[in-house]
């Protein structure tokens, strides 16, 4: 596992800010310059890859593929995955990605000033398609296996963890990179914010995400990138891999309904399915990673999901995002990241902000400090617009 | 005649565009093998031309160029006919 996050860019200082519930949000000048009504973000460092890559390799890469480059080194290095095997295995690779809006947006400025398309530069068109990560990692890892973006809104990564896990499961792969990745810039969020979808306590940053709290007033942007190395297990046990965790089912389907306000009847067919298809019973699952982005309206849908599922059984049911923000195309995969975290040292992050249920979130388990409990199975779920819901079930090894 | 400030400017500007090391450019060197130059480089060729030089050419332009010289030629020439 690697990632790059608004709460750590390694695993302990992760662990570390999901044990303290420590946000990591900020109000961005530059937002409240551009006209925006929220100036809430995630807030991470530019990656600075001057002495790590070429300059063909940089100059390829979006901001994205930069942070999913990060992360995908360090998931590498963590799984024992060096060059002799990439050169001897066909190892895929399969990112939720869905906007490159920095890229696209000042290549354009640069054709409407000098009215010139070779003055964009050679590197934009590999930094403005969706699939900017999976064709650079593809060519820096020289990955040989399948080669595939997954764009499914905010449910990106965690269908490409689903995808990856039914490629292994029928064999047509053995390992596969997979993950998530996210813009952090002001350019790929300004219509998002023009929907009055984000919250507006711009004055109070750390306490703007606040998800399933009856005061919630809206979601929060964030980004970065989060990748896991998902293996069959002969494979990983053969080549003396670490093994953290198994992808027991993953669960998918389509409201068929409104392109932006979730409903009750998708989430939880999704979520139904994932139990249905795994050898896992509702009392073992002790953990829900929800979606909840801090939307009125779509907290209040997927508690009502949980709690039609679940009924008596109630698992502790969380939302990292209190913490990160919503972080959009890679929050599927960072989040079954924190899951496998909470799982591996005993403990269930806390939903910070949570200060007050409304009638769906009275129904759940919900809690606002940290809980000391060694559990080892978890339930992760992502929604997306149009309506896309994907649910992950996790078992740690 | 091309300045000497002028072959230094060229020099400097294509080190640091294409990450070489200044001391490996020299008059008679081949320019494309010696900065490691593919087609899409071309493209970034002419956005460091207008960015340094302020004019603008196109990637075809460079097809007589072998040399650093010729280089150094074709952006004198091109300068001395803006004027």
């Amino acid at each position: 596992m690697g990632i790059y996050s608004c709460i750590g860019q390694d695993l302990d200082t992760v662990r570390d800010s999901l044990m303290k519930g420590k946000s990591g949000i900020i109000a961005d000048p530059l937002r409240e310059e551009l006209g925006f009504r929220s100036f809430l973000t995630g807030s991470l460092p530019e990656p600075n890859l001057n002495n790590v890559l070429d300059r063909r390799k940089r100059l390829c890469m979006s901001q994205e593929a930069a942070y999913a480059y990060l992360a995908t080194s360090w998931a590498m290095e963590q799984a024992k995955i060096d060059s002799d095997f990439l050169a001897k295995n066909e190892v895929g690779i399969l990112y939720g990605n869905d906007s490159s809006a920095l890229a696209v947006i000042e290549g354009v400025d640069i054709l409407r000033e000098k009215k010139n398309t070779t003055l964009i530069g050679s590197g934009s068109v590999f930094q403005s398609m969706n699939s900017s990560v999976t064709m650079n990692l593809s060519v820096i890892f020289k990955l040989k296996g399948i080669n595939l973006t997954i764009a499914g809104a905010c449910a990106s990564g965690s269908h490409a963890i689903g995808m990856g896990f039914m490629m292994i499961q029928s064999g047509l792969q053995d390992c596969i990179v997979c993950g998530g990745a996210q813009e952090v810039n002001p350019y790929a969020v300004g219509s998002f914010d023009g929907l009055s979808a984000f919250s507006m306590r711009n004055s109070s940053p750390t306490e703007a995400s606040r998800p399933f709290d009856a005061d919630r007033d809206g979601l929060v942007p964030s980004g970065g990138a989060a990748t896991l190395i998902l293996e069959s297990y002969e494979s990983a046990v053969r080549r003396g891999a670490p093994i953290f965790a198994e992808i027991k089912s993953y669960g998918f389907s389509s409201n068929g309904d409104h392109i932006s306000v979730p409903n009750v009847d998708g989430p939880k067919r999704s979520i139904l399915m994932a139990i249905n298809n795994s050898d896992v019973t509702l009392d073992q699952i002790r953990y829900v990673n929800a979606h909840a982005t801090s939307t009125p309206v779509g907290d209040f849908n997927e508690a009502m999901a949980i709690s039609e599922v679940f009924g008596d059984h109630r698992p502790f049911v969380g939302s990292t995002k209190s913490m990160t923000g919503h972080e959009m195309w890679m929050a599927g995969a960072s989040e079954v990241i924190y899951s496998i975290i909470m799982m591996q040292n005993s403990f269930i992050a806390p939903t910070i902000n949570f200060e007050k249920p409304d009638e769906a979130s009275a129904k759940l388990n919900i809690n606002n400090k940290c809980e000391r409990l060694p559990f080892d199975i978890c339930l992760s779920n992502s929604f997306g617009f149009g309506g896309t819901n994907s649910t992950l079930i996790i078992k740690k090894l | 005649m091309i300045e000497p400030e002028l072959i230094e400017k060229i020099n400097r500007v294509l080190a640091e565009e294409f990450e070489v090391d200044p001391a490996i450019i020299k008059p008679d060197a081949m320019l494309m093998d010696t900065l490691d130059l593919d087609s899409l480089d071309l493209v970034d060729m002419v956005v460091l031309i207008e960015h340094n030089f302020g004019f603008t050419v196109k990637a075809k332009d460079f097809a007589e160029i072998k040399t650093f010289m010729d280089f150094y030629q074709f952006i004198n020439s091109r300068m001395d006919g803006s004027k």
